[in-house]
């Protein structure tokens, strides 16, 4: 079984985030970066299963080299090699292109992404690159079985779940639920990881179909009135005649 | 050209989050000087289809055939794109949810476009087509311009208001043949009866402040107090305690949610958490710790012990539903 999981290379969800060059570029300085949290349980729910029934998993990701230390965890946690395709990642379709480019000249049974990136939220890529490929995609996975030839997957729907069968080769992007917790990297992992290869592709030539122009934050709320705890007469009526949402 | 709406259905109904998405669809149509075309799968009554000329929807393409009964993101995304090829559509508008996470990059792969999701607002201009979307987990903003012909948004619940621009409405029955499949649904469960916490209009939401899951039972209430359109919602720990359950779990790796109201009970505010509310119009929290963070975030506040202050908040509910 050949498993390619995707990661994102995101600044940790505690930080105080500010941005730089007239606001079109996050500012990286003095932040900490991590495996995005929806890729890290995709990951490790792929190293769990690699461990009870063996293949080999590749963890990829398109960055700039500052992203290596990230790839690096990644293979401390379990992943037996990577890929950096050297590029920017500014755009998802651009993205998706050179995943899918790393796809089509080494064949993987599954592709595994997480629901989103915590810095762009987009929840595309996975789905994009499964487009591109033409092979089947399953969004939304919170508990994953990969048998011989297929994946048994439950896919998160409104109020419920589904189980579905798809044979291999597919894309899934997997949530909270499709392992319990993060792998937490041992000793002997670290220390294997800067043995691991990490390899890094150039990209092929495509055209950003989106750019961020410009963020901004939103406006600080006003202080939090205070309301006392014998008096919810008060807050409700607050909550009626100000707030105007009862 | 003209805008196409995906209007998904649940169990051939719609909802409000549908008739927001045919409003902005709208906004952008007449800002493109076009119509809007909207496009529902599934079995659909042609009175509940009707509904959506009413907010803009002149021309309503509805496939119905039984080869979309189970959902497929293969078949749908190249249904909604081939009804986009037909109709010319250049923009096509989604809703931002589970489904629209499965099919929307795919369209925009076959259509060749720039994807925004978690839009906010109708596009600020349309040449260069430039829209604003939520960034970085919800603490941010991002002006994001699409470069391509074709353009995809999905817009999030509760950012537009709906209005009315009502259209005669003209049915289309549309057909699109599908292809074999290597995915297969082998079982269907579904939770009927309670409202989602996506679609909640009022959360009543829980943490590990209270203490145990039969406090629950005081949140329960408030939800019950309000209405149909409120619902109990909780914390990550609450939900890996089990107290709860996972479909209630609101936050960074949970649901996020866009109330009109969020009670935060017994709720530090941790990032993770906050993560999944920045979308609720008006928060008010209820904790012991006066230095939570959660008031940092939050519109009212209360200080005080939950078990204490939910009782007489459910009794001040009860007498204002009463007079109301």
């Amino acid at each position: 079984m050949k498993i390619l999981v995707c990661i994102s290379h995101v600044p940790d969800t505690t930080a105080k985030i500010s941005f730089v060059d007239d606001n079109k570029n996050y500012n990286k300085e003095g932040q900490q970066f991590i495996i995005g949290p929806n890729e890290e349980l995709a990951l490790t729910s792929a190293i769990d299963i690699k461990e009870a029934k063996g293949g080999t998993i590749t963890a990829i990701t398109v960055g700039q080299a500052e992203v290596e230390p990230t790839l690096r965890k990644a293979l401390a946690m379990g992943a037996d090699d990577a890929i950096r395709v050297n590029a920017e990642p500014k755009d998802a379709y651009n993205v998706a292109t050179q995943i899918a480019e790393v796809v089509k000249n080494d064949s993987y049974d599954v592709v595994i992404t997480g629901r989103e990136s915590i810095d762009y939220n987009g929840g595309q890529v996975g789905e994009m690159i499964a487009e591109i490929l033409d092979v089947p995609s399953v969004s939304g996975v919170n508990s994953l079985e990969l048998e011989e030839g297929k994946a048994v997957l439950q896919r998160e729907i409104d109020g419920g779940f589904e189980k579905i069968e798809c044979e291999f080769p597919l894309v899934l992007s997997g949530q909270k639920g499709i392992a319990a917790e993060p792998k937490i990297p041992a000793m002997r992992g670290i220390m294997m990881a800067r043995r691991k290869p990490l390899n890094v592709v150039e990209p092929i030539a495509f055209d950003d179909a989106t750019e961020v122009l410009e963020h901004s934050l939103p406006e600080a709320k006003a202080a939090c009135t205070m309301v006392d705890a014998e008096n919810m007469t008060e807050l409700v009526r607050l909550l009626h005649e100000e707030a105007k949402v009862i | 050209m003209s805008v196409l709406v995906y209007t998904e259905n649940w169990d051939g109904q719609f909802k409000k989050l549908s008739f927001e998405l045919v409003s902005y669809a709208q906004t952008i149509a007449t800002q493109l000087s076009t119509e809007v075309v909207a496009l529902s799968i599934g079995e659909v009554s042609d009175d509940e289809l009707n509904k959506l000329a009413t907010y803009g929807a002149g021309k309503i393409l509805n496939i119905n055939s039984a080869d979309y009964k189970e959902f497929n993101a293969q078949h749908y995304s190249n249904a909604i794109a081939e009804a986009s090829k037909k109709e010319n559509a250049n923009v096509i508008v989604f809703a931002n949810n589970i489904t629209t996470r499965a099919v929307a990059p795919r369209v925009t792969v076959k259509l060749e476009a720039g994807y925004v999701s978690g839009c906010v607002a109708a596009p600020e201009s349309t040449e260069p087509f430039i829209v604003t979307k939520k960034a970085y987990s919800g603490k941010a903003f991002a002006r994001v311009q699409i470069k391509k012909e074709n353009k995809v948004l999905s817009l999030n619940q509760n950012a537009f208001g709906i209005t009315e621009n009502a259209k005669p409405a003209s049915i289309e029955v549309f057909d699109c043949a599908i292809e074999a499949s290597r995915s297969k649904v082998i079982e269907l469960k579904k939770n009927t009866g309670k409202m989602s916490v996506l679609d909640a209009e009022i959360l009543v939401s829980g943490g590990r402040g209270l203490k145990k899951s039969e406090n629950f039972s005081l949140l329960e209430e408030a939800a019950n107090i309000f209405g149909a359109t409120a619902t109990v919602a909780c914390t990550k720990p609450v939900a890996d305690l089990e107290w709860r359950p996972h479909s209630e779990h609101v936050g960074q790796t949970g649901k996020v949610v866009a109330p009109n109201l969020y009670f935060a009970v017994g709720i530090s505010g941790a990032i993770q958490h906050l993560a999944g509310i920045t979308s609720s119009k008006v928060i008010v929290s209820i904790n012991t710790d006066k230095d939570a963070p959660m008031f940092e975030a939050s519109d009212y506040g209360v200080i005080g012990d939950a078990m204490e202050v939910m009782p007489k908040l459910n009794e001040a509910l009860k007498i204002f539903k009463e007079n109301a």
